[in-house]
């Protein structure tokens, strides 16, 4: 919608996680850690976006190599800095029975967070005066900054929510996993693959398509193991994307009317 | 004594790439006046408005609004300042409803100003029946009754508008005019309208400038605006 692909989406996502655990190791409550590791996303992300993004509106190509370079660089200079690998903080103690599979609780907040987080995007984009700044300059911004709408600060507010939400993520799959620094990349892939058969429309096609891959993926991975879900999934979206150029939501739009 | 004008240009010269459009554009409006830009096709009208509102930067020459100097400011500082633009084509918002385009027109005239939607919705009461409707899907009159609901919902000391008659059927038309006579008359509101349709421009325009190859060659004055005066002018 800005006319941006921004390839260092993985590197907020890592954002938000390195300073979960940092902040844990220092001491914080995990919640409170996370919320920092969210904000401090969101805040970098409006200052790469005031700094590097800007100039690459309407110019995905140029837009795509510039934020890859970024990507690297951040990613090679947190090898250098933080090393190879951060010491885990440790999944969240509990767990629960549904039938005769235990699950550990932390997943069920996982699975909250990530509704909570398109509640959240969905107030804010649909309910809010910003939102509907924010809509107004995406559909027509020449028209947006004649009436008044300040169109570089809406750009540079939705890549800091943008930014804030990957980290988001992040914090809360930081005590999930062991932190490196190439993390991003491995969220990439999949976000990749899931916005492109998603289609144009976040909710109608976005959420439910992540829902869709999650799926084939789960269960692919129960019967035959990691590496034939990541390739059933890729069929999956070769598939999907023959069948339906328009992804999930040109699908679902079209069946509306 | 005179006051300022609230739109004063002097000298006001714009390009597109390299081609020079507007050549020394000059004009003044005074405080309450409905002024009409008239031309032929091609002559520059809309490229006068979009200097006006900032969206196309002048090359050289002077724009003053309510006796700021605006050369160079981006396109939000003039509707701060108080400048509605309505423009050709309408360009409404189509994936938001009516209330939300008539929401971004609140920052018109800065968050100071007066908010003005029980005027607005009292003279285009249909754009309180489909309040919820996507702007999108509405007719092309209604559409030009929400652009120009969306620019006057901030109480604005100067409208621009670009062709309001523009594919509107009659009807339609003769309300739009009385709606901004009534603007004008309750509000005090400065209007500055470009227009071919010569019923439009004799049913509301006190004073006209007349443009040609992207400058102002003529003015009609008060009590001069007659059919003949005027449509030598346009282009059939
Ligand atoms: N974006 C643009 N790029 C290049 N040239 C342009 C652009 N917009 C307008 N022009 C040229 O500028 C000149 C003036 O255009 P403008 O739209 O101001 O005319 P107008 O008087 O509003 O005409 P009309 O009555 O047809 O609306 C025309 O020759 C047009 O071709
Ligand atoms: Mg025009």
């Amino acid at each position: 919608m800005m006319g941006v692909i921004n390839m260092a989406h993985g590197e907020f996502i890592m954002c938000g996680a390195y300073v979960t655990v940092g902040l844990v190791h220092g001491g914080l409550p995990l919640p409170l850690a996370q919320l920092c590791g969210v904000i401090a996303a969101g805040l970098v992300g409006v200052l790469v976006e005031m700094t590097i993004v800007r100039r690459f509106y309407k110019r995905p190509l140029d837009s795509l190599l510039a934020t890859w370079g970024l990507s690297l660089v951040v990613t090679q200079g947190m090898l250098i800095l933080v090393g190879s690998s951060l010491a885990g903080i440790g999944t969240p103690e509990g767990s629960f029975k549904v039938g005769e599979y235990s699950f550990s609780t932390y997943r069920l907040v996982l699975f909250g967070g990530a509704i909570a987080a398109l509640a959240v995007i969905y107030f804010i984009f649909m309910r809010t005066r910003f939102g509907v700044h924010a809509r107004a300059t995406m559909q027509n911004p020449q028209m947006a900054q004649a009436l008044g709408v300040k169109v570089g600060r809406v750009y540079a507010i939705s890549f800091g929510i943008g930014a804030a939400l990957a980290g988001f993520c992040g914090a809360l799959y930081a005590p999930t996993m062991t932190l490196i620094p190439t993390m991003g990349a491995t969220f990439i892939v999949e976000s990749f693959v899931t916005v492109v058969v998603g289609g144009a429309n976040v909710l109608l096609g976005t959420a439910p398509a992540g829902a869709l891959l999650a799926i084939i993926r789960t269960s692919l991975n129960a019967w035959e193991g990691q590496i034939i879900g990541q390739i059933g999934m890729l069929i999956a979206v070769i598939l999907i994307i023959r069948i339906l150029p328009e992804g999930v939501s040109g699908f679902l739009t079209r069946r509306q009317r | 004594m005179s006051t300022e004008p609230v739109l004063s240009v002097s000298g006001l010269w714009a390009n597109y790439g390299a081609t020079p459009i507007l050549q020394g554009v000059n004009m003044n409006v005074a405080k309450g006046e409905i002024v009409g830009l008239i031309g032929r096709n091609g002559v520059g009208k809309t490229t006068t408005l979009r200097c006006l509102i900032g969206l196309l930067s002048a090359k050289s020459g002077a724009i003053r609004v309510l006796g700021h100097d605006m050369a160079g400011q981006p396109s939000d500082a003039f509707a701060r300042l108080g400048i509605g633009y309505i423009p050709q084509g309408r360009e409404v918002f189509p994936r938001m409803t009516v209330a939300e385009n008539l929401a971004v027109g609140e920052l018109i005239g800065g968050p100071a100003g007066k908010k003005l939607y029980d005027f607005v919705y009292q003279y285009f009461p249909r754009l309180k029946e489909r309040s919820q409707q996507l702007a999108g899907t509405m007719s092309g009159g209604e559409q030009q009754q929400l652009a120009i609901g969306r620019a006057l919902i901030g109480n604005p000391s100067l409208m621009l508008l670009d062709e309001p008659s523009e594919g509107i059927q009659p009807s339609i038309v003769q309300m739009i005019c009385e709606v901004l006579k009534s603007i004008r008359r309750e509000l005090g509101t400065t209007i500055l309208l470009v227009e071919q349709n010569l019923d439009t421009i004799l049913a509301i325009s006190e004073r006209c400038y007349v443009m040609e190859k992207g400058r102002i060659v003529n003015e009609i004055e008060k009590g001069m605006v007659t059919a003949n005066s005027v449509r030598s002018h346009l282009s059939i």
